[in-house]
């Protein structure tokens, strides 16, 4: 065994205090990323990726259809209108679907939103991939003006067979205040 | 070692000094009993509200301060702080050690629990109120939505962590390092074992609720999103971090005072433990299952069907090495030739209630039935029957089976059994009708209830305060004990009692074993 | 009687206990009015007669040896103290009885998370202190609406007698058809709340950023409370849950007359009220809105005062300002998301007006419509 000092009983509390240290590390280090890779890998929680899906030309399964479901909601003291441009399609896995949300800041100042997809059931989120997404970036509107917000996707293949109906909610925050400076910049 | 010893100091500084284990386990007592005085009363605020529908003395969000502090404080600074107490006193003298393995880091792992809980009370009168987000505070209520005050109630939980961390680190390397020769590890004490392990589990997760304080603290302060959906986070997963804590937590609390258990049936039994072996393992095993079992705290928050089932099965497992331990208690007291001491009364007491507790804890676990138990008064119900009828009956049996040793003196026996019999009356008033409301679609962290749940919290309040006043008996009870109680000689005060504590005299010297006794290898284990 | 008989009969005797259920003093759940709720009730029941059933024997030795084995009775203590023969039946044992009690947990719980194939779908946003409920359909104008708590603050502070329903009533419930799978997403506004009607067996957290879904098949009309399940800040104890469910043409009758009302809103939005109409429906916004924090008499408490304050008397901009987009850091939230223009225009006419206040002020739809435009 390591000795560090002359004392066994402090040696122990050393190493003790070393474990106490990792665990600690450990809460950033792996719990936060192991919860995020969790979440990509298995799709728990319906969080989808937050980065574009290379698209592999597939083909398309005619057989089988999904309804896949679209919510927009405001977070606390967002102003603007968001809604998406239909509530819901009718679509084959493996197909590529676009679609676009409307969204409008109603307001006289210049606004950045942040869009946060959400997927239930969680297990579909993993068979659920954005091709194109506003999500993917933060969304600077000019006071008093409006933008079609477009999302392209496709259904995997793969989606478990008892998945008829995927519902995708898009939360908008006001993130204004956190890129202010960058709006000033512009 | 130094071979020169004066007995204790005079005056103050003799208790801001001390490294004697002895006057630490009594400072972390009476601290935690002070602690458990607090607690209840802001548990007797609480109860006093809701003895009617209505509003009558506070405002709803002084209302969850009163329940947030409630919580914080008797986990904290009642229950904790005593098992520690506990374990100074006693874990020394089971292994005929003379001290703590770090006497120092004794000192401060006490001293800096007063500044922390100071701390954390003086959060009442600032600016927003003191916490008021439950002790279980979930972000964002307790980010985003958190009053001023969640800083310093921040930097108190690391305060009280970092005292958790280094009494425990203390207690391993004691263990490991200073038994007397001939004490094995399987001689050891049970209630010796059952703080090995328990201190195991704080080492290893009190940095983790540090880490979930500490990402509040970013999230806050610092522009992070660990918990919020806006900058990529997730609420979730702070209650995944929590409860990572949170489980093993609750083990924590309860381990060592089945250690107590362990201890005192065997005495009045006048038998050995029934089991010593089994019982370890089992302590072991629930040790163990305590890690992976985190999520059964939050089944209604969507998890995949897959995960829900797992921590359903794994939570359920529990039951097992819990069960073992109650047959082997009871075993214990079968054919032996029992007596019915306070001590006694509060450990039957905690073997009849805390396995309510865990009853009520098997229909938690069950998933789809817990859609209806969840966050509502069933799930207060049952862990006041752990931790108040658990925990907090094994610690006042403690104090009752060793004070004779530590003072010289006898508590009144008369007084004691009308402090168990009152607190087992009143405990059962308050929290057993808490099950009928629950069921019956009361939810938990509530000011006010609709009218149908009337009748039972009046009852419950009422039981509260018969309960609260009981342990105003049992302060008087002690206090009149250690100064004028009839005294006590005999090496052994109790004629069933085992273990090395019992061979030193009574009272226990201010230094004990400062020459290892010879432990006899043929001796039963206490 | 042989033990199954009399598990039998035990059963039987406590499966009336759901007529216990939604009386004054109910001990036990309720069944409920759906299959999924009685599901639950029965797996309930069975892990608590088990319990019960274990228990009284373990405590029954126990009391045994307590009664007999007393050093009082001279007994003279065994010296036992290990068989590990025993130790493996007590380990065994229990785990079998728990791998019996996990098949039907598990059955249930693969149903409960059974949301396929629903025939309604409502979107339930929890909000600092109560629900919105807006109907999912492909029209571009969704029913919507929010359900506040309906308990007058008098009631709560004992001026005035508690109704039947105290604390368990709304203003706008939630209204389904029977006998129809109704699927509902949960989501939250600004922090963790958790929706939960017991009768219907539902409760799932609400959770800000993230969607959550359940659902429940109502079998029998009725009108179902519940409440807040997860602690969201002071009123948590104040935003109930109130579903009424009807037969399918009542259900549609309510969504024609709930579209029709939207319209209706919608127009009057433009229209120039007087001031006798914007100060009572003001009023009414008022008590569901604002009077918890500021006040009956608009005298304060967690938020200020109305009654003299310099938002209520001074530039209408900063109040419309304040009221819309709240003050960041203290509890006053945005109401903007949460009130119609038409709301919005009587509440402040109100507060400017009420009190002791008498600006004379009135402001109208279009105003709040205009300055949210900026």
């Amino acid at each position: 065994m390591l000795r560090l000092t002359n004392n066994p009983g402090t040696d122990t509390a050393l190493k003790l205090a070393a474990v106490a240290c990792v665990m600690f590390a450990f809460v950033f280090v792996v719990m936060v990323p192991l919860y995020d890779v969790m979440c990509d890998v298995l799709g728990i929680n319906g969080k989808t990726s937050g980065s574009a899906y290379t698209a592999v030309p597939a083909q398309v399964d005619t057989s089988r259809q999904v309804t896949v479901q679209f919510i927009a909601t405001n977070n606390d003291g967002m102003p603007w209108v968001f809604r998406p441009e239909v509530r819901q399609l009718t679509v084959h896995p493996g197909e590529a679907v676009d679609m676009l949300f409307h969204a409008t800041n109603p307001t006289g100042a210049a606004m950045v939103a942040q869009a946060i997809p959400s997927v239930t059931p969680s297990r579909a989120a993993a068979y659920f991939h954005k091709t194109e997404c506003f999500c993917f970036d933060q969304q600077p509107l000019e006071g008093r003006s409006a933008a079609e917000m477009p999302l392209q996707f496709v259904v995997d293949q793969a989606l478990p067979g008892d998945i008829r109906t995927i519902t995708l909610s898009y939360t908008l925050f006001d993130v204004t205040a956190m890129t202010g400076d960058k709006i000033a910049a512009r | 070692m130094g071979a020169h010893h004066h007995g204790p100091a005079r005056g103050i500084t003799r208790w801001l000094f001390t490294t004697n284990h002895k006057d630490i386990g009594t400072m972390y007592l009476w601290f935690s009993f002070a602690m458990f005085i607090l607690g209840g009363a802001f548990a007797m605020i609480i109860r006093a509200e809701l003895f009617q529908p209505g509003m009558q003395l506070v405002e709803p969000g002084f209302f969850n301060q009163m329940t947030t502090l409630h919580g914080l404080v008797m986990v904290f600074g009642a229950i904790m702080p005593s098992f520690v107490g506990l374990a100074n006193w006693l874990i020394p003298m089971m292994i005929g050690a003379p001290d703590m393995a770090l006497p120092r880091m004794n000192n401060w792992s006490f001293w800096i629990l007063p500044p922390g809980f100071l701390m954390l009370a003086s959060t009442l009168f600032m600016e927003g109120g003191a916490p008021a987000f439950g002790w279980t505070f979930y972000a964002p209520l307790s980010t985003t939505y958190a009053a001023p005050s969640v800083t310093f109630f921040i930097f108190a939980i690391h305060v009280l962590g970092m005292s958790s961390i280094m009494g425990s680190i203390n207690i391993i390397a004691t263990v490991m390092n200073m038994r007397a020769p001939g004490m094995s590890y399987m001689k050891l004490p049970l209630f010796v074992w059952t703080w090995l392990i328990t201190a195991f589990l704080l080492v290893a997760v009190m940095p983790v609720l540090a880490g979930a304080v500490t990402m509040m603290l970013m999230d806050i302060h610092f522009g992070t999103s660990f918990f919020s959906a806006a900058g990529g986070g997730d609420p979730v997963l702070f209650q995944h971090i929590f409860w990572f804590f949170g489980h093993p937590e609750v083990y924590i609390i309860i381990l060592p005072a089945f250690g107590v258990v362990s201890q005192i049936i065997p005495a009045f039994s006048r038998k050995p433990l029934f089991g010593y072996a089994s019982m370890v393992y089992a302590t072991a095993s629930i040790a163990f299952l305590s890690f992976i079992v985190w999520a059964h705290h939050m089944y209604t928050v969507g998890m995949p069907v897959a995960g829900e089932l797992y921590f359903m099965y794994a939570t359920m497992l529990i039951a097992v090495p819990t069960g073992v331990k109650v047959f082997n208690w009871i075993s214990t007291m079968w054919r032996g030739a029992l007596s019915f001491e306070t001590p006694m009364l509060f450990s039957i007491g905690f073997l009849v209630l805390f396995t309510i507790g865990g009853f009520t804890g098997l229909m938690l676990s069950i998933a789809p039935a817990d859609f209806q138990y969840h966050d509502t008064y069933f799930v207060v119900a049952h862990f006041h029957y752990v931790m108040v009828a658990g925990a907090v009956f094994s610690m006042t049996a403690a104090v009752y089976f060793w004070l004779p040793k530590w003072t010289g003196r006898m508590y009144n026996e008369t007084m004691g059994k009308v402090h168990f019999w009152v607190s087992f009356v009143g405990f059962n008033i308050t929290f057993f009708p808490q099950h009928f409301v629950g069921l019956a679609g009361m939810p938990r962290r509530v000011p006010d209830y609709a009218l149908q749940f009337a009748d039972f919290n009046m009852m419950s309040s009422i039981g509260a305060f018969v309960y609260g006043a009981s342990q105003i008996l049992f302060l008087y009870n002690v206090i009149a004990t250690i100064v004028a109680g009839e005294k006590v000689s005999d090496e052994k005060v109790w004629d069933g009692a085992e273990g090395l504590e019992w061979t030193v005299p009574t009272p226990a010297p201010y230094h004990t074993f400062e020459v290892p006794p010879k432990v006899d290898t043929a001796a039963a284990h206490g | 009687m042989s033990f199954k008989k009399s598990l039998f009969v035990a059963g039987a005797a406590m499966s009336s206990w759901p007529l216990l259920a939604l009386a004054q003093n109910q001990v036990n759940m309720s069944p409920g009015v759906t299959e999924i709720g009685a599901e639950i009730y029965d797996l309930h029941m069975l892990i608590l007669i088990i319990c019960v059933i274990i228990g009284l024997l373990v405590f029954g030795v126990m009391f045994y040896s307590i009664i007999y084995h007393r050093k009082s009775r001279g007994v003279v203590p065994a010296q036992f103290h290990e068989s590990t023969k025993v130790e493996i039946a007590w380990t065994a044992v229990p785990f079998l009885i728990l791998v019996g009690m996990a098949v039907p947990a598990t059955s249930t719980l693969l149903e409960v998370y059974d949301n396929d194939e629903a025939e309604l779908d409502i979107l339930i946003t929890g909000y600092q202190w109560k629900w919105r409920y807006e109907y999912l359909d492909d029209s571009g104008a969704p029913v919507a609406f929010f359900s506040n708590l309906a308990t007058s603050q008098e009631a709560i502070y004992n001026t005035e007698d508690k109704g039947q329903n105290y604390l368990l009533e709304v203003d706008e419930p939630l209204v389904i058809p029977v006998d129809t799978k109704v699927r509902f997403l949960i989501t939250a506004n600004d922090v963790i709340h958790s929706w939960w009607v017991p009768e219907m067996a539902v409760k799932r957290d609400a959770i800000p950023g993230f969607i959550n879904e359940a659902w429940s098949k109502v079998s029998e009309e009725g009108i179902y409370r519940g409440q807040c399940t997860e602690l969201c800040g002071a009123y948590h104890g104040f935003m109930p849950v109130v579903v009424h469910a009807v037969s399918q043409e009542e259900f549609d009758s309510w969504m024609a007359a709930k579209r029709a009302e939207k319209a209706t809103e919608l127009a009057s939005a433009s229209v120039e009220l007087s001031l006798d109409a914007l100060m009572s429906e003001g009023e009414a916004v008022y008590n569901t809105q604002c009077v918890a924090c500021h006040g009956a008499a608009g005298e304060g408490g967690v938020g200020k005062a109305i009654a003299g304050s310099a938002v209520a008397l001074g530039d209408i901009n900063t109040h419309l300002d304040v009221s819309i987009k709240g003050v960041a850091g203290t509890a006053m939230q945005a109401f903007g998301g949460q009130l119609s223009d038409t709301e919005m225009a009587a509440v402040i006419t109100y507060q400017r007006n009420a009190f002791g206040n008498n600006t004379g002020d009135v402001v109208q739809p279009a105003d709040v419509a205009s300055y949210r435009k900026g």
